[in-house]
């Protein structure tokens, strides 16, 4: 919980950062709206299941969202493997993965409060949004989003530990925000992929992050499906989280051998 | 007289460098640099082209639900996309790392290109070309050429030109973006992203038809930030078709001197930031 806060409160001094943020978000929100609402025009009203409000209400969502599961790059854990500052992380009689977690879901807090409200505000004022009807899947949207974080944390966490191997790890960070924000439905909801795509997409944990949460807002996902979801979503935190403890142990085995 | 030992020797003794000589020689420097890691280089380049792929995901997708979009058929947006990830390709490659200023400025680096008697736009640009970033513009050619052939073009000396014309002017108006959107950088260190919405978000927009866009981003993007000209408003002429929009014809040949504008208006917002930066105070 501390750990959280001071994570809460590291990135809340960017506040200029933050100003900056949003427009960039909005701006972006604007040109994919603009494009999937030219997409349902040539459809004819809808597509997938969306009409104009839901494509409205997945392209604010997943706005909002950039900055609450960090869609982007994040090297921050790779940057102190690279300089070796992580000895000083595995020395503190802290679990280094559930320290790091913490801390990202108070960073998460911050991004929502700063960066997802007003660009979900600002489309729900032009653009239209529709808030859930259905009520179990508003009572488990704060559960998904947090699983969402946990999900999108278990694999950044993995992917910057390619530092003990390689040190440079511009090259895997950027294949993996490509890659996880196509599969994970970042620039096109996931339901309009076409068949062999799509069963990629759900075959990887990226959905888990990004349309997941958001089909519980626009009405893709209710009821049942939606608890289905969210008990997927945790399937897919807890796998990952093993699965990143593994891979660190051999990482932390292997620098002990390099003498670190 | 002592006086003469407070002149620099270099002024004295060594032949001054020609402006062009060490120009070339910082651009050697760097491209030699970044290629002698040869299959690192190799690596970095296959992931761009990957980067390339991805991008264009989104059009493949698309197509995959509707057989027009904005007016526009599969073959007529690829050769949208591929003239507009071209010229911002080209531009990313030269000028991209230029959203670094604020670390140049945090750093003091910026004061140091300040000493040297070269402008400091110019060090800036030569002091990374991602030359990683031509596995992306080969991508980007590729599906250019894959579009020109698909799609029914009347060709004539003048189209051609243009094709041959329209990469080079949508870089130098990419990059004038590019340039313009980092000055900002001197009054807000911290707002770096800002630039992003004009530069990244530019790309974005530059590569689907503007009939999809709503009137207040279009006019945005055609007469205050020049992104129509970049490949929208060229591939129109390229097709044959008129605007939709209802811009007269011969916007879609004016963009050599609109790019001419940008570098103008690029090097008055660069000038003034530098006018205004006044140290990181180290």
């Amino acid at each position: 919980m501390a750990l959280a806060g001071a994570g809460f409160r590291r990135w809340s001094t960017y506040r200029q950062a933050a100003v900056a943020g949003v427009f960039v978000n909005t701006v972006f929100g604007v040109i994919k709206l603009s494009i999937l609402l030219a997409v349902a025009d040539s459809a004819g009203g809808t597509v997938a299941g969306y009409d104009r409000v839901g494509l409205s209400t997945y392209a604010w969502m997943s706005q909002g969202l950039i900055a609450v599961v960090v869609i982007f790059a994040w090297t921050e854990l790779a940057d102190r493997i690279r300089t070796g500052d992580i000895a000083v992380d595995l020395a503190r009689p802290v679990d280094l993965q559930l320290a790091w977690l913490a801390a990202d879901l108070g960073r998460a807090v911050w991004g929502l409060l700063s960066r997802a409200i007003v660009p979900i505000l600002f489309g729900a004022a032009i653009f239209g949004f529709r808030v859930p009807g259905d009520a179990a899947a508003l009572l488990l949207l704060p559960v998904s989003v947090t699983l969402a974080v946990v999900v999108s944390f278990a694999c950044r966490f993995m992917v910057n530990l390619v530092a003990f191997w390689t040190t440079e790890v511009r090259g895997p960070v950027t294949f993996y925000i490509l890659v996880a924000g196509l599969l994970g439905g970042h620039l096109v909801p996931v339901q309009l992929f076409p068949a062999w795509l799509q069963a990629v997409a759900y075959a990887t944990p990226f959905p888990a992050i990004i349309q997941w949460p958001i089909d519980l807002v626009t009405g893709q996902a209710s009821g049942w499906a939606a608890l289905g979801i969210v008990a997927a979503q945790l399937g897919w935190a807890v796998a990952l989280l093993a699965v990143g403890r593994v891979v660190l142990g051999r990482a932390t085995r292997r620098l002990v051998v390099q003498g670190g | 007289m002592a006086e003469p030992l407070l002149v620099e020797p270099s002024a004295r003794t060594v032949a001054r460098p020609t402006a062009a000589g060490a120009w070339m020689a910082l651009v050697r420097s760097r491209v030699a640099a970044q290629a002698s890691y040869r299959s690192s280089f190799a690596l970095d380049i296959a992931a761009q082209a990957l980067i390339g792929l991805v991008e264009f995901a989104e059009v493949y997708v698309v197509f995959s639900q509707v057989d027009m979009l904005g007016g526009f058929s599969f073959a007529e947006v690829t050769l949208i996309f591929g003239l507009a990830t071209t010229a911002f390709g080209l531009a990313d490659l030269v000028v991209g790392h230029i959203d670094r200023l604020p670390f140049y400025v945090r750093t003091g680096q910026l004061d140091a290109f300040l000493l040297r008697p070269l402008s400091a736009l110019g060090q800036l640009v030569t002091s990374d070309f991602s030359l990683r970033r031509l596995g992306r513009v080969a991508v980007s050619l590729v599906l250019l050429t894959v579009a020109l052939v698909v799609v029914d073009i009347d060709w004539t000396p003048a189209r051609f030109v243009l094709l041959l014309v329209t990469p080079v002017t949508g870089a130098v108006i990419f990059s004038a973006v590019f340039i313009a959107t980092s000055a900002v950088g001197f009054w807000l260190v911290e707002a770096t992203e800002f630039a992003n919405a004009f530069t990244y978000g530019g790309n974005y927009l530059s590569s689907f038809p503007f009939t999809v866009f709503g009137s207040v981003v279009r006019r945005t993007f055609t007469f205050v930030i020049p992104i129509a000209f970049v490949a929208y408003l060229p591939a129109l002429a390229l097709l044959g078709r008129d605007d939709p929009m209802g811009l007269p014809g011969w916007a879609s040949w004016i963009g050599v001197p609109v790019a001419l504008l940008s570098c103008c208006v690029a090097g008055l917002v660069w000038r003034a930031g530098l006018r205004h930066y006044t140290g990181a105070g180290s």
